[in-house]
């Protein structure tokens, strides 16, 4: 014989009713009192993402060594890199010239990428950040394919990095 | 309505007629489709069409006459055509018999219940030509569930109402009413002898024939959207799938609306109350105007039962239904009408 399994004090048909009924009487409760609905009415009124929504992706440029470790790891090629070599001044008096590579383009096509972060994650100098900035949509898809300019607006929206968790280890260097 | 020409009468019954199809209906999307069932999860619904989404129901039926009329190559037209017009026009026949006050009615004749009950499976023919005529396995489908469906539960609704009948002792609808609000419980008068007391059962057992008969939701087999797609209204499009939308809440209306004259005293409250002994006397007057808002509360609240019901449970499996209605609905309505009888002729 099959163990008996505990049955439910109100028959499941009614606490049905009951549940629908009490979100019914919720959402029309008066905001003030604590009621109202869970949906918020979007173009009226904005819900604040939370800190790591991942919105868009934002470009820091002064750190971008155009490595193209994030072109490359990107798994539907959505980002395009082009570079020239340039001469930066010396870090001490007398010293050579620097070699740096100097960032012509940095595109990320929006209609292709499926935002999984590879790119950020890769991204040995800190240059790629997740921003929580949505209300990007365009009319037309060729619009979607953004620059390095509009990336480093977005910068502007990417909050600062969290604190370190207690008993993290140091960051190092100078 | 006696001294108007027959063609000026026959214009108000029209007119009538598509008001007590439409009205109901549409408060029923309104109301309980676009509001009740937002709340119900916890958002708002529509907002932004008029005051509170209020003109919503305009907008919808605006975007579905603008679309094209598509019918599939390999349907048969002209059923696939008329299928959703008979659906609707057995609303329309249910509703002709329905009183909405002492002489506020469309017809008034001794087979009411009879006839109510005939008319109202014309819509499951419509159900099944629109599934057979829209060549596609989905459609086909549908429609097979929802006749095999439709004939089942209409056994059970049959015999429940045969108890209000035996107990009032008319088959007139009309009479009913005055039977239960001039009706007197052990010899209190002061609630008449609404039905629903002494027909529990029957009210129940009407009631859950009456979800299935619309293929509201725990019975909503023949339309269920994660199987057959949209069932018999697969194929459907612009203004034909808008009249088999509006033929299902306009009969959701009716449906409630008959429930109210059979089991809550229909346009009537109980005649004690004002002193009148029965319809007749100077009720009339008053009746005639307030009658009809009366019913339509008493339908409002019947529907949104209905509803409330849609939106809290899920759909049952096709064997748990025709199970349920062939061995619980059916022996309950049958001891319900002998249990009626035995009373009906020991008092």
């Amino acid at each position: 014989m099959a163990p008996k399994m505990p049955q439910p004090k109100v028959p499941g048909m009614f606490k049905g009713l009951g549940v629908t009924a009490k979100t019914l009487a919720q959402t029309m409760k008066p905001k003030k009192l604590g009621g109202g609905a869970a949906t918020v009415q979007y173009p009226h009124e904005k819900e604040t993402p939370p800190i790591r929504a991942r919105g868009v992706i934002a470009l820091r440029e002064d750190n971008c060594t155009s490595c193209m470790l994030c072109a490359r790891s990107c798994p539907d090629w959505c980002i395009f890199i082009e570079a020239h070599k340039d001469l930066a001044p010396p870090r001490r008096a007398g010293g050579a010239p620097r070699k740096v590579n100097k960032l012509d383009r940095f595109d990320i096509d929006y209609a292709l990428c499926m935002y999984c972060g590879i790119c950020v994650e890769v991204c040995p100098f800190d240059a790629l950040f997740w921003s929580p900035e949505y209300e990007y949509s365009e009319p037309k898809i060729a619009d979607l394919l953004h620059d390095k300019t509009k990336l480093g607006e977005w910068m502007e929206t990417v909050p600062a990095a969290p604190e370190l968790e207690a008993g993290a280890e140091k960051k190092k260097g100078k | 309505m006696i001294g108007l020409a027959y063609w000026a009468q026959s214009l108000l019954r029209v007119l009538g007629g598509t008001v007590a199809v439409l009205l109901p209906a549409g408060t029923i999307v309104y109301l309980f489709l676009f509001k009740m069932m937002s709340f119900m999860q916890s958002r708002l619904g529509p907002m932004e069409a008029g005051p509170y989404g209020s003109l919503q129901l305009f907008a919808e039926v605006g975007k579905w006459l603008q679309k094209e009329d598509i019918s599939p190559e390999n349907a048969d037209k002209r059923v696939f055509r008329m299928a959703p017009l008979i659906v609707l026009v057995s609303t329309f026949l249910l509703v002709a018999v329905v009183p909405f006050g002492p002489d506020a009615y469309f017809t008034n004749f001794d087979a009411g219940v009879f006839y109510m009950l005939a008319v109202s499976s014309i819509s499951t023919l419509g159900i099944l030509m629109a599934g057979w005529s829209s060549a596609n396995k989905y459609s086909l489908l549908g429609g097979l569930r929802a006749a095999g469906q439709l004939i089942a539960y209409e056994l059970p609704m049959v015999l429940s109402v045969l108890g209000v009948v035996i107990q009032a002792g008319t088959m007139n609808l009309q009479q009913i009413v005055v039977a239960q609000n001039g009706g007197e419980i052990f010899g209190a008068d002061f609630i008449g002898n609404p039905f629903i007391l002494t027909q529990f059962v029957g009210f129940l057992v009407f009631m859950i024939s009456v979800q299935a008969e619309l293929t509201q939701t725990p019975f909503d087999m023949p339309i269920a959207e994660s199987e057959l797609v949209s069932g018999y209204m697969t194929e459907y499009s612009g203004f034909r799938f808008l009249i088999f939308f509006i033929a299902e809440f306009a009969t959701a209306g009716v449906f409630s609306l008959i429930a109210s004259v059979l089991f809550l005293g229909g346009w009537g409250v109980p005649f004690s109350w004002f002193g009148w002994d029965a319809a007749g006397s100077d009720i009339d007057n008053w009746m005639n105007v307030g009658g009809p808002l009366i019913l339509f509360t008493k339908m409002v609240v019947l529907s949104g039962i209905i509803m409330w019901v849609r939106f809290s449970f899920p759909r049952m499996r096709e064997d748990q239904l025709q199970r349920f209605a062939w061995k619980v609905l059916v022996p309950v309505s049958l001891v319900n009408i002998m249990l009626t009888a035995i009373f009906k002729v020991a008092f």
